[in-house]
């Protein structure tokens, strides 16, 4: 039905859909759990903050797990690549990760000031590690990371953990978590009232403008950082063989996309418009609207480095040939046409239900909520 | 070369985590129907007591699916972090099915628990038992694609090799879902995970009927769970996977292990029950053996023959002196694409190409193998015996013995009498492990039974893993016991508080034990 290098192009656009899908979706959870110890005070208040997200958590984690498969059908060498390479990033990801399932279902299950305030600090470090390191993966991966194939396209990764946090890299992972913790603090602020809501809008504001400081300071930055060009003719419909074609290293190489294509200028200021917007609407108690503005900047921040990079995915700075692009890091022809159907087939499906369970949780979660259904919340 | 060590802590890592997140997935797709049944009688009857008996065994669900959840991410991260060979390799078919898992099955799965949870009160109840039932549609969905990816991995159907790309590409995505494998494969799973639900609730509900509480309660449960159960556990053993296990090479030789057959029998072989395997001279010093059974139960038939080990190996050894030249060519081809004599070699030999890469166990090089090396090779296409004949025999005497418990619960719950049956009741309780283990065991040999594949024929395991450091091997593993021994005793203590509290940690005031505390 379409040819393979559309495939390819809407491949990367799904995958961009599935990272904003996720950022937004888990992404709340994730600010919520960011917030969780700053913006509850006392038992009560964490469980009214737990519980804006105790049925929905889940769900949205579903968005993480079916990204990663998605990378891994759509583009196997990338999920290869990255998840070796970044191999102790992965870890603690997945660690920290750890902390959620068990922390929601188990937190409230006893009663004990220590047991509970241990689960706590759990979701904080399940909902504030993972966004950093993305962040952090997202940096490095704008620099280049060190890897390369032999003949038979084994990748060997030469660069170590404490390279991942160079200065550049801490900076992006400063406007993930920044961006995520705004993401949550919006979701929790149309939650939750009263003492609650006030600490969360407070602290959203501050992430808002923390994102935006670091978006732009990264933004400066990154015209001086050596960004990648391909050199050579790509063929764009062949068969993917990522060390066939040239690539040079070259300042300024991650801004070319944006004088060829000046529209694509509406992602940066869709990602510091949307959080200002968000700051100011959710001061106004215009929490759902707030909410919208969110993650339209977590669309805008996302598509901000997808654009700039493209058709790279994850640049190689040791052997710049095997860099992988959307060109020749993917599956067959026939493999994306399915995985293309199959998206299409459940994701509106996906956001059906999900609406639906939404909208029969809505409404504010309150103390009364909780001491009513002390057995039965989080 | 990579290093044998850092092969074996990758296998090591895998098997660990992967038995481990299997302690908790059987007994979510089992637990799930019961749910459903329970739910669906209290829509019929209107009796509170239905709603009880689902929102107590949901909380006990809910403390296992916790953890079936948090292992479960994992695994998904585990074929990037530490195969990222194989992931590359084959990534083009195994990635799909478990991205459509993702998309098809585990989002309404995740999604549904939480109205499960918390949407008592704001659901109608058909609306609510709506929700149970589509949790457990999901939950039995996705165990479906995992299986279709691993039944993939034993038996790879619908795919050919590209030297363009170095790897394996998909060509029938129907052949992929419609393996025999993996729907034998499901549906033996899954009914061991239905076991292994009933079992749960059998044992606990023995329980309470032996300390004599919440017996209307304990009833109701004892008998819905022997009911399942042993539906479930006929089904497991009838539609058992052994009917899988005549298609396709991997299979075969899993059968030959696993029966220690080291020499091809004459159609319809017999069933050994116990045999002294002698691995060194291949061969049993002795065995018991049931004419005809095995011929039956794995060829249906009278007359195919099942090859043995030795016959296996001799085609394997041609097998591996034919990849030798596929290998050259997809070498000489990887260095020039145009090589058209290469390429027509290679063509010839190409299904060959995944026996020539087990040599790379061994050399850098191919055609340096020595007949030694080779041999050494030959010798690994079938896994070791002994583990495989006895885990087998084990997981097979464990599912009788549940369908005699189950069987002797049922009737005696068809006779209202389990009351009257202490005895009954405390085998019951004491059998709870049995499914767990019979799961595992199962389990092993699976995946120990294709080795030294990861995908049988295809790849070998040995060249299936990340380029890692044994360092970060040890570091991860380290890691990885660390967190899951904690979790585990979390979870037992959670898992052991709330099934002796009872139905009384509901809350409703109908039960013993009800909780004192406040929030």
């Amino acid at each position: 039905m379409f040819d393979y290098s559309t495939l390819k192009i809407i491949w990367w656009l799904l995958v961009g859909v599935l990272l904003v899908g996720f950022a937004i979706m888990d992404g709340h959870d994730m600010g919520v759990g960011t917030l969780l110890p700053f913006v509850g005070r006392n038992d009560l208040e964490r469980r009214v903050v737990i519980n804006t997200v105790g049925p929905h958590w889940d769900g949205n984690q579903v968005w993480f797990i079916t990204g990663g498969g998605a990378i891994f059908a759509a583009w196997p060498l990338v999920y290869a690549t990255a998840f070796s390479g970044f191999y102790w990033a992965m870890l603690v990801v997945l660690w920290a990760l750890f902390f959620r399932p068990v922390g929601f279902d188990y937190r409230s299950k006893i009663h004990n000031a220590t047991w509970r305030s241990t689960w706590d600090w759990g979701l904080f470090i399940g909902g504030s590690v993972p966004p950093l390191i993305f962040g952090v993966a997202f940096g490095n991966l704008l620099q280049g990371v060190p890897f390369q194939f032999d003949l038979y396209m084994v990748s060997t990764y030469t660069g170590s953990f404490w390279q991942l946090l160079n200065p550049f890299a801490l900076l992006a992972g400063v406007v993930s978590s920044a961006m995520i913790t705004l993401q949550g603090g919006a979701y929790l602020a149309h939650r939750t009232e009263g003492i609650i809501q006030e600490r969360t809008i407070r602290a959203a504001t501050g992430a808002a403008l923390l994102m935006v400081l670091a978006f732009v300071g990264a933004g400066f930055w990154l015209q001086g950082i050596d960004g990648y060009r391909i050199a050579s003719v790509i063929s764009t419909n062949a068969l993917p063989d990522p060390i066939a074609k040239t690539v040079v290293r070259e300042a300024g190489a991650w801004m070319v996309n944006y004088g060829k294509q000046p529209l694509l200028w509406l992602l940066p200021a869709l990602g510091i418009g949307g959080a200002l917007l968000s700051a100011l609407l959710l001061r106004l108690r215009w929490t759902l609207s707030g909410f919208v503005a969110s993650s339209l900047a977590v669309l805008g921040v996302i598509g901000t480095a997808g654009a700039s990079m493209f058709p790279f995915v994850m640049p190689s700075s040791s052997m710049l040939a095997a860099s992988l692009t959307v060109w020749d890091s993917v599956s067959s022809h026939l493999t994306l046409g399915i995985m293309f159907w199959a998206t299409m087939l459940f994701m509106p499906l996906i956001i059906l239900y999900t609406s639906w369970a939404y909208s029969v949780m809505r409404g504010k979660v309150t103390a009364a909520y909780i001491r009513e259904n002390d057995h039965a919340a989080y | 070369m990579i290093s044998e060590q850092l092969v074996d802590l990758s296998r090591l890592q895998f098997a660990a985590t992967a038995l481990y997140h299997f302690l908790f997935v059987p007994l979510t797709i089992g637990m799930v129907w019961m749910l459903v049944i329970m739910e669906s009688v209290y829509l019929m009857t209107g009796n509170v007591i239905w709603k009880d008996m689902t929102r107590f065994w949901g909380k006990l669900f809910g403390i296992n699916f916790a953890l079936g959840v948090t292992t479960g991410i994992t695994l998904e991260f585990q074929f990037g972090t530490n195969w990222a060979y194989y992931s590359h390799y084959v990534g083009d078919i195994f990635g799909a099915p478990l991205a459509i898992e993702g998309l098809m099955a585990f989002f309404l799965e995740s999604t549904m628990i939480g109205l499960f949870f918390f949407g008592w009160d704001r659901l109608s109840k058909p609306q609510h038992l709506l929700v149970t039932l589509l949790m457990a549609v999901g939950t039995n969905l996705s165990a479906l694609w995992i299986l279709i990816a691993n039944g993939w991995m034993q038996n790879p159907v619908g795919a050919e090799f590209s030297y363009q790309t170095m790897r394996m590409e998909m060509t029938d995505f129907w052949a992929v879902l419609f393996n025999p494998d993996a729907q034998a494969k499901f549906v033996h799973t899954v009914s061991a995970g239905y076991a292994t639900g009933a079992m749960f609730v059998l044992s606990i509900s023995s329980w309470y009927l032996l300390k004599k509480r919440d017996v209307e309660f304990a009833k109701r449960s004892f008998r819905v769970a022997a009911a399942f159960g042993l539906a479930s556990v006929l089904s497991v053993i009838v539609l058992g996977d052994e009917s899988g296990y005549t298609v396709g090479e991997a299979q075969q030789t899993k059968l030959a292990a696993m029966e220690a057959m080291w020499e091809t029998k004459p159609a319809p072989a017999g069933l050994t029950l116990v045999a002294s395997i002698n691995e060194v001279e291949q061969k049993n010093n002795w065995e018991i053996e049931i004419p005809w059974v095995m011929g039956v139960i794995g060829t249906r038939s009278l007359s195919k023959e099942i090859p043995g080990i030795h016959e296996i190996k001799a085609k394997n050894r041609e097998r591996i002196v034919r990849g030798i030249i596929a290998v050259n060519a997809l070498e000489a081809l990887r260095t020039n694409r145009q090589d058209a004599v290469a390429k027509q070699v290679f063509e010839e030999h190409k299904t060959d190409l995944g026996f020539g890469l087990l040599l790379k166990k061994y050399v850098v090089d191919v055609n340096t193998a020595t007949p030694e090396i080779i041999e050494r090779a030959v010798n690994d296409t079938v896994p070791r015996v002994t583990p495989m004949f006895w885990a087998f025999r084990l997981m097979v005497s464990l599912g009788f013995s549940m369908l005699l418990l189950f069987g002797l619960a049922f009737w005696s719950t068809l006779k209202s009498a389990c009351m009257g049956k202490p005895w009954l009741l405390k085998v019951a309780l004491w059998m709870l492990p049995a499914p767990w283990l019979a799961c595992e065991l199962g389990w092993f040999v699976a995946e120990y039974g294709r080795q030294p594949w990861t995908i049988y024929g295809v790849l070998p395991t040995h060249l299936s893993v990340s380029t890692l450091s044994v360092n970060s091997l040890y570091g991860s593993l380290a890691g990885f016991i660390g967190f899951y021994t904690v979790l585990l005793v979390v979870e037992m203590f959670l898992m052991v508080k709330f099934a002796r509290m009872g139905p009384g940690s509901l809350g409703t005031g109908r039960y013993v034990n009800e909780p004192q505390f406040h929030a």
